[in-house]
């Protein structure tokens, strides 16, 4: 008997008890669309999968106690000092288990990486408008895993108990304490008791091991399945429209690719920390509440919310005999609240901007959207000034800048760039748009120089191939739309100052440079 | 024996009897002393506080005064003593280079000699906190690394980080890193609290304890790289960026050419 009669057999047996032939026909021949940027959201998914693994490792020997401990271990230069368990036992793990720190440092740099490529998966899927109908409610998931995904991390980060994860934990009970009225009891609830207490680590312990992974794993599946389900979108181009799907099937292509690329993340992550050290919590000493390094600094993820808090002017007011202290509040609480929030309700946002409630499975090319790609640019200058003002002790060290003044830079700049790299973008965008023009009527500049009879010097321009015009011709261009104020019998309609807002944010969304249409090419072959 | 015996009730045996017990003294004191330490001859010292004082008119009196004194731009020397001068003198922040925020590291402009006859000159002024002897600083014997750990962190991680790495103050000043400080300068800095440090006195941190601080310095200082390149001891601002640049951006690289095979 061949191998292949033997399989064949296999596959019947499975076949005539679950009929599992059909649905497997169907879906391994499923087309997924091929770019670099849809892998983005993969980094994260096998990222999130070394995540389970290594952490599985880890909690064979971490001790999720705050049990005071002295220190026993093979590290000398914390002999005899008094720590935590959950100390003590990362130690352990980092000198004493086999390939206990290479585990570690796994972990954490794939926590590092899933987060980064959550963020660029984001920024894929904003600045293409891929969460338009009917991926709204992935998009929701999408920004649900990232909201999990920091505070896993940071769990990740405050469970060691050293130095560093201490002094964040005390940030948190403070941004906790923050919440008017109520913040001081839950910071009680959540401490059990003041802060530190000894209840602390092992609840987080608990969230950062089965609670949040769970919620993982539930959002990721169903992320994945609505992906599957509406199926992948896909770049413009000929021969690709909104009723197909242009690629290669799952099986054999993207099994291998996908399979192989897995590996890679894999191996990326493991150099990272064979190579590079992260977290050595033994440098750190164990959590005191009386002792603090300089440069504290939460993983980058954090970064822009602690150079939030670190930009507020210290305001407070006192009413009621409650004290509320606007300059956590404010940074730590309401801004991120506003920016999550608004972030989730974006693709709603655009369509009633828009009008267009029609589904959209071809991306669009950023800059024949360029107020949502300025908009995208202008969220992402507000982070990165307020993640440099995060570090903003260590680039003054390192750069020979005074504190003050990048805290005073970033304040003003928090202000003052968002609003200007939204312009620019916007700018750039329409220039772009121009360039696409110019190339489709007069075709690509060869660089060759011809001299006519007559003297004069023109650059030959050569035309574009007819794909590479339909890639630049096939995006629609909406009109603003109409909303007038009055109806038709000179009343004045109802809801007529919202009108009038949407309006005008229409008409600021449809500004376009016209592109060319079908029936200018006509005319220019003509010439 | 008997010949002397005989005079031991002499009148002038007693007072012969105390001058041979001085002239003892006097001879092993002075031969002792000889050998143990540098002890100076008060011709030999004076000479050296000249020598200190014509270093100090020509290359400090234009901002400390011609007598120490200090002027608008730098403080009164008098009273700060030797330990101070052999710190700032000896880590070539004294001479400053330029009137910046900070005195900074640098080599220095005057040798050891040199230095010792400044610091000579300045201690003349007024009494100060003196260079540790060579004797008590052997911090290998006397320190205790774990202890001098837990003083660290309690006493200068918030401004040296918790590595020694050094860290931001305000307006531009900043706390330099320890590594490769000499243990002799780390001790003087702890006892005279040079620019925005504070002087951590005897009491507060006890010489026994001093020198367990600088043996865990230099374990720190010591300590190989235990989980790779250490990415500079500062904390995740650097570990965020690496995975970025680099954990990301390979992985991206990866995908492109993922992508671009398929064509």
């Amino acid at each position: 008997m061949t191998v292949e009669t033997q399989l064949g057999n296999v596959a019947n047996y499975v076949d005539e008890r679950t009929g599992a032939a059909a649905w497997m026909k169907k879906n391994l021949q499923k087309v997924f669309p091929d770019h670099w940027s849809f892998l983005l959201g993969e980094v994260a998914l096998y990222s999130f999968v070394i995540l389970l693994l290594s952490g599985t490792f880890l909690t064979f020997w971490f001790d999720p106690s705050q049990r005071e401990v002295i220190y026993e271990g093979s590290y000398e230069p914390l002999e005899g000092i008094k720590m935590s368990a959950a100390y003590a036992s990362t130690l352990h793990i980092s000198f004493e288990v086999r390939g206990g720190l290479l585990m570690r440092q796994i972990h954490h740099w794939a926590a590092l990486i899933f987060m980064a490529a959550i963020v660029a998966h984001l920024m894929r899927v904003f600045f293409t408008g891929a969460f338009r109908k009917p991926r709204e409610g992935n998009w929701i998931i999408g920004i649900g895993l990232l909201t999990l995904g920091i505070v896993e991390g940071f769990l990740g980060y405050s469970l060691p108990d050293d130095l560093l994860s201490g002094t964040g934990i005390r940030i948190a009970e403070a941004i906790i304490q923050a919440l008017p009225v109520v913040g001081s009891y839950l910071a009680y609830f959540a401490f059990g008791g003041a802060f530190p207490g000894e209840a602390f680590i092992p609840r987080i312990y608990i969230v950062h091991v089965l609670l949040l992974p769970g919620a993982f794993l539930a959002l990721i599946t169903a992320h994945l399945m609505m992906v599957w389900y509406q199926k992948h979108t896909q770049y413009p181009g000929p021969g690709r429209t909104e009723k197909n799907v242009v690629g290669y099937p799952l099986m054999p292509t993207y099994m291998a690719k996908a399979g192989g690329f897995f590996f890679i993340v894999f191996g990326v992550t493991a150099f990272l920390a064979a190579v590079a050290s992260i977290n050595p919590i033994w440098l750190y000493g164990p959590y005191t509440p009386g002792q603090i390094s300089a440069g504290s600094q939460p993983d980058w993820y954090m970064g822009w919310l602690d150079g939030l808090v670190r930009m507020a002017p210290p305001i407070e007011t006192h009413a009621f005999g409650h004290t509320i202290s606007w300059n956590i509040l404010i940074p730590g609480l309401i801004i991120p609240g506003i920016l999550f929030t608004g972030m989730a309700l974006y693709p709603f946002i655009e369509s009633w901007i828009t009008g267009d409630k029609r589904e959209h499975h071809l991306l669009d090319r950023p800059r024949n959207a360029p107020n949502r790609t300025a908009l995208g640019v202008m969220s992402l200058t507000f982070v990165m000034v307020t993640l440099i003002n995060g570090g903003n002790d260590i680039i003054a060290t390192h750069f020979d800048l005074s504190i003050n003044q990048i805290m005073w830079g970033t304040r003003f700049g928090v202000l003052i760039l968002p609003p200007l790299a939204f312009i620019i973008t916007k700018r750039l965008c329409l220039s772009l748009q121009r360039a696409d023009r110019e190339l489709v009527l007069h075709g690509r500049e060869t660089g060759t120089l011809l001299r006519l009879p007559h003297g004069e010097f023109v650059e030959v321009h050569e035309p574009i191939s007819p794909e590479k015009a339909y890639l630049l011709t096939s995006h629609e261009q909406a009109p603003p739309l109409e909303l007038p104020a009055v109806d038709g019998r000179g009343v004045k309609r109802a809801g007529a100052l919202r009108n009038k807002l949407r309006a005008r944010m229409s008409i600021a969304n449809a500004e376009q440079i016209t592109k060319v249409s079908a029936d200018d090419l006509k005319e220019i072959e003509h010439h | 024996m008997k010949r002397l015996s005989r005079y031991r009730r002499h009148k002038a045996a007693a007072p012969l009897l105390l001058l041979l017990a001085l002239l003892a003294i006097g001879a092993t004191y002075s031969v002792a002393s000889a050998a143990t330490s540098s002890e100076m001859a008060a011709a030999d010292r004076s000479v050296l506080i000249e020598e200190g004082r014509q270093i100090f008119l020509k290359g400090c009196s234009s901002c400390h005064g011609l007598n120490a004194e200090g002027g608008q731009i730098a403080p009164s020397l008098i009273g700060v003593g030797a330990a101070s001068v052999d710190f700032q003198v000896g880590t070539g922040r004294m001479p400053m280079a330029d009137m910046s925020t900070q005195a900074m590291r640098k080599e220095p402009v005057y040798d050891a000699a040199e230095t010792a006859a400044v610091a000579a000159y300045v201690a003349s002024l007024a009494p100060g906190p003196e260079i540790p002897a060579e004797s008590s600083l052997n911090y290998e014997r006397d320190g205790n690394t774990a202890e001098g750990g837990e003083l660290f962190r309690n006493n200068c991680a918030m401004c040296h980080n918790f590595a020694g790495q050094g860290g931001a103050l305000t307006q531009g000043k900043y706390a330099p890193t320890l590594m490769g400080v000499e243990p002799k300068h780390i001790y003087e800095a702890m006892v005279t609290g040079p620019q925005s440090m504070p002087v951590f006195s005897d009491k507060t941190i006890t010489p026994a304890e001093k020198l367990s601080i600088i043996k865990w310095i230099k374990a720190a200082e010591n300590e190989p790289n235990l989980g790779g390149a250490s990415l500079g001891r500062v904390g995740p601002v650097t570990e965020g960026l690496l995975g970025w640049v680099l954990g990301l951006g390979m992985l991206i690289g990866v995908a492109v050419w993922l992508a671009m095979k398929a064509k």
